[in-house]
C-alpha cells in the first residue's frame, strides 16, 4: 500500500533530521526538569509550600485568639496551652506567628507581582520604542535607582500610615526599577529578531510586539525576578515593621513581633519573642533566594536542548 | 573617551533633576502640607497659612523647586525646626560618624569577602565552598537589625563581653577611642556586605578562570599562586571596584538600621529621628545628599572602569 504524499514527505523529514522524532518539550518542562535537580532549590520549594500551610490553614487548626489581648497571660513562658508562650500582650506567640506570616507573604507576593508586572511592561516598551523616548524612560528608572530606596520608604511609611495594600505599592515603588532595566535589556536583544520584525511587517500594533512576542521570551528573566522580589519584598517589610512604621495592630508581622520583642531584650530570657519570628524571616528569605537561584539556571539553559 | 564623560554626565544631570522634582514633591504628599505635618493635628488654620507664607509653600510647584536648589546650590540644606538647627550642621556633625562606620564595616567586609570569594571559586564545588555559599545565602537572608538584636542578646546581654550600644562619643577621636563598642556594630554591618562581595568575587573569577589569558599564563610556567593572585585577582578586583560605586544606596540603608539598632548618633538615627517628628526638611535634605552621593558614586564606577579596564571601549 502506498503511502499518502504527506506521510512520505514527513517521513523524509524525520530521516533528513528535519523535524524532530518526538514533539519538543515545552521550555516550562525542560526549565523543571533542571530545577528539579537541584535538591537545595527543592527544599526551597518544600519550605515555602510548608510555610504557606503554617500561616494560611496552621490558624484553622491550631485557634488562638488574636484580636483581643489577654493581659492576664502576658509573657507567659511556653506550656501546653501556649506552644510558644505569649507575648508582652498576651497574644499567643505561635499564632501570632501565623497571623503575622500571612501579612508578610501577602506582601511580599504582591509586592513582587505589582513591581514585575509594572517593571516587565515599563522596560519593554522602553527597549522596544527605543530613542529619544528610550533615554527619558530610563532616566527615570535610573533616578529610582538613584534614591536611597530604604530613605524615601521610610518617610512615604510615615506620610501613609500605611495599610497592608499601601505598604504594598510603598515597597514595589522602588523594586520595579531594577525589574524595567533588566527587561529593557533583553528587549533590545529580541527586538530586531525576525519574528518581531514580522510582526511588524505583517501590520501589527507595537504593543501586540511587547505582550505577545517580546515578553514572553524573557518570560524566564522575568520570573527569576519575581522570585528574588518576594524575599527582598519580606525583608523590607521587616524593617518597616522593626522601625514601628509597620502595619498597625491588631495586625502584625514577623518585623514588628521582632521589634516588640526587642523591649525584653534585657529584661530576662524571652527567646520566644525574637527567636521564632527572626528565624522566620530568615528561612523564607533563604528558601525563595534558593528557588531564585535554581530558576536562574534552568531558563539560562533553555536554549540548549538538553 | 571625553565624548563618553559629557554623555555621562549630561545623564547624570538629568538624573539629578528628577530626583530633586520626586524628592520635592513627595514633602506635599503629607495630609493637609507639610505645614501641618510640622504643626501638629492642633494648628489652627491661620498659623498654617502664616507658615505657608513664610516658608513659601502657597507658591506654586515651580517656584519652590527654583528656590529650594537656589538655596541649596548657595549650601543652604534647610533648617530643622524640631532640633532647632541648620540641615547643614546637623550634617557636619553626623555624617563624619556615619563614615567612620560605612569605612570601617566595608573594609573589614572587603577583607574576609575578596580572599574568600577567591578561594571558592578555585576550589568550587568543594565542602568549603558550600559552607561558604551557605553563609552568603544567610547573609542575603538576615535582616540586619535581626543580626544586630542577636549579636547584643549573645555577648552584651548574656555574656557582658563587648556594650550593646555603639560608641557614644561626639567625635570621630572619641568614637574611635572605644573599639570594643564598636565591634558588635561593624560586625553586623560587615556580615551584611560580606554576602555582596564574596557572592561577586567568586562567580567574577569564575567567569575569569576560563579566560585564554589564565591558559597562556599557565602554559609559559606561571605558578598556579601566581596565576591566580596576580593575573585573575586584578581582573576580578575591576568588577568589584565597580560594585563599590554601585552599592551606596545599600551602604545607606545597612548604616541606618546599624545606627539604629545600637543607638549610634550618626546621619541615618537622624533621618530616622527626623522621619519620626515629621521633621521634612531634614529629611529632604539628608536625601539629597545620599541621592547625590549615589548618582557620583555610579559615575565613578562607570568612568572607573573604563581607566582600570583599558579593554573597554566607548
Amino acid at each position: 500500500m502506498a503511502m499518502s504524499e504527506a506521510q512520505a514527505v514527513a517521513a523524509s523529514e524525520a530521516e533528513l533530521g528535519l523535524t524532530p522524532s518526538t514533539k519538543p518539550r515545552g521550555m516550562f518542562v525542560r526549565a523543571w526538569e533542571v530545577f528539579a535537580e537541584n535538591k537545595l532549590a527543592l527544599v526551597g520549594l518544600g519550605f515555602v509550600v510548608f510555610i504557606l500551610l503554617f500561616c494560611f490553614v496552621g490558624p484553622h487548626l491550631y485557634v488562638t485568639n488574636q484580636i483581643n489581648t489577654d493581659l492576664m497571660d502576658t509573657l507567659c513562658t511556653p506550656s501546653g496551652q501556649h506552644l510558644l508562650g505569649c507575648d508582652d500582650v498576651g497574644y499567643d506567640e505561635l499564632g501570632r506567628l501565623m497571623v503575622g506570616g500571612q501579612t508578610s507573604l501577602e506582601v511580599g507576593l504582591a509586592a513582587a507581582v505589582v513591581s514585575v508586572l509594572f517593571g516587565t511592561l515599563y522596560g519593554a516598551i522602553s527597549g522596544f520604542a527605543g530613542g529619544f523616548v528610550d533615554a527619558i524612560m530610563m532616566r527615570v528608572v535610573d533616578a529610582g535607582l538613584s534614591l536611597p530606596s530604604l530613605m524615601v520608604i521610610i518617610v512615604l511609611s510615615v506620610i501613609f500610615h500605611p495599610t497592608v495594600t499601601v505598604i504594598i505599592f510603598i515597597i514595589a515603588v522602588f523594586y520595579w526599577c531594577g525589574v524595567a532595566r533588566l527587561v529593557r535589556g533583553e528587549t533590545l536583544a529580541l527586538r530586531d529578531r525576525e519574528y518581531v520584525q514580522a510582526v511588524k511587517v505583517i501590520g501589527g500594533r507595537p504593543l501586540r510586539s511587547v505582550i505577545k512576542h517580546i515578553v514572553p521570551n524573557a518570560i524566564g528573566t522575568i520570573i527569576v525576578q519575581a522570585t528574588f522580589a518576594v524575599a527582598d519584598s519580606i525583608l523590607t517589610l521587616s524593617v518597616l515593621g522593626f522601625l514601628t512604621l509597620g502595619v498597625a495592630p491588631p495586625a502584625t508581622d514577623w518585623g514588628s513581633m521582632l521589634s516588640d520583642g526587642l523591649t525584653y531584650i534585657q529584661g530576662g530570657n524571652y527567646w520566644w519573642l525574637i527567636y521564632p519570628p527572626g528565624v522566620l524571616i530568615i528561612l523564607t528569605c533563604i528558601a525563595f533566594n534558593f528557588i531564585g537561584d535554581a530558576l536562574r539556571d534552568a531558563f539560562e539553559t533553555r536554549l540548549q536542548r538538553r | 573617551m571625553i565624548g563618553f564623560l559629557i554623555r555621562r554626565i549630561g545623564q547624570a544631570i538629568v538624573v539629578l533633576f528628577i530626583v530633586t522634582v520626586a524628592t520635592l514633591a513627595m514633602v506635599h504628599l503629607f495630609p493637609g502640607g507639610p505645614v501641618r505635618a510640622l504643626l501638629g493635628e492642633r494648628a489652627t488654620p491661620s498659623a498654617i497659612a502664616y507658615y505657608n507664607q513664610v516658608y513659601g509653600f502657597n507658591q506654586p510647584f515651580y517656584v519652590q523647586y527654583i528656590k529650594w536648589v537656589d538655596q541649596m546650590l548657595h549650601g543652604n540644606l534647610g533648617f530643622s525646626y524640631h532640633l532647632n538647627l541648620s540641615v547643614s550642621t546637623l550634617l557636619a556633625q553626623d555624617l563624619p560618624k556615619t563614615i567612620v562606620l560605612v569605612l570601617l564595616g566595608t573594609v573589614v567586609s572587603l577583607i574576609f569577602g575578596i580572599p574568600l570569594g577567591v578561594y571558592q571559586a578555585v576550589h568550587r564545588n568543594s565542602w568549603i565552598d558550600y559552607v561558604l555559599t551557605g553563609v552568603s545565602f544567610l547573609g542575603y537572608s538576615t535582616p540586619t537589625y535581626f543580626l544586630g538584636i542577636v549579636l547584643v542578646d549573645w555577648f552584651a546581654v548574656d555574656t557582658n563581653i563587648f556594650p550593646p550600644f555603639a560608641p557614644q562619643g561626639t567625635t570621630v577621636l572619641s568614637i574611635l577611642g572605644d573599639p570594643r563598642a564598636l565591634v558588635l556594630p561593624v560586625v553586623t554591618y560587615a556580615f551584611l556586605l560580606y554576602a555582596l562581595w564574596s557572592r561577586y568575587m567568586r562567580s567574577s573569577v569564575l567567569d575569569n578562570l576560563v579566560q585564554d589569558y589564565v591558559r597562556t599564563a599557565r602554559a609559559k610556567g606561571a605558578s598556579e599562586l601566581r596565576v591566580i593572585w596576580v593575573h585573575v585577582f586584578r581582573n576580578s578586583l575591576v568588577s568589584i571596584v565597580t560594585l563599590l560605586g554601585l552599592s551606596i544606596p545599600t551602604l545607606v540603608g545597612g548604616a541606618i538600621l546599624i545606627e539604629v539598632v545600637f543607638n549610634y548618633a550618626g546621619m541615618g538615627l537622624a533621618f530616622y529621628q527626623a522621619a519620626l517628628n515629621n521633621d521634612f526638611e531634614v529629611l529632604l535634605g539628608f536625601t539629597v545628599v545620599a541621592t547625590l552621593a549615589t548618582i557620583i558614586g555610579n559615575l565613578v564606577a562607570d568612568v572607573g572602569y573604563g581607566i582600570l579596564d583599558p579593554r573597554v571601549r566607548y
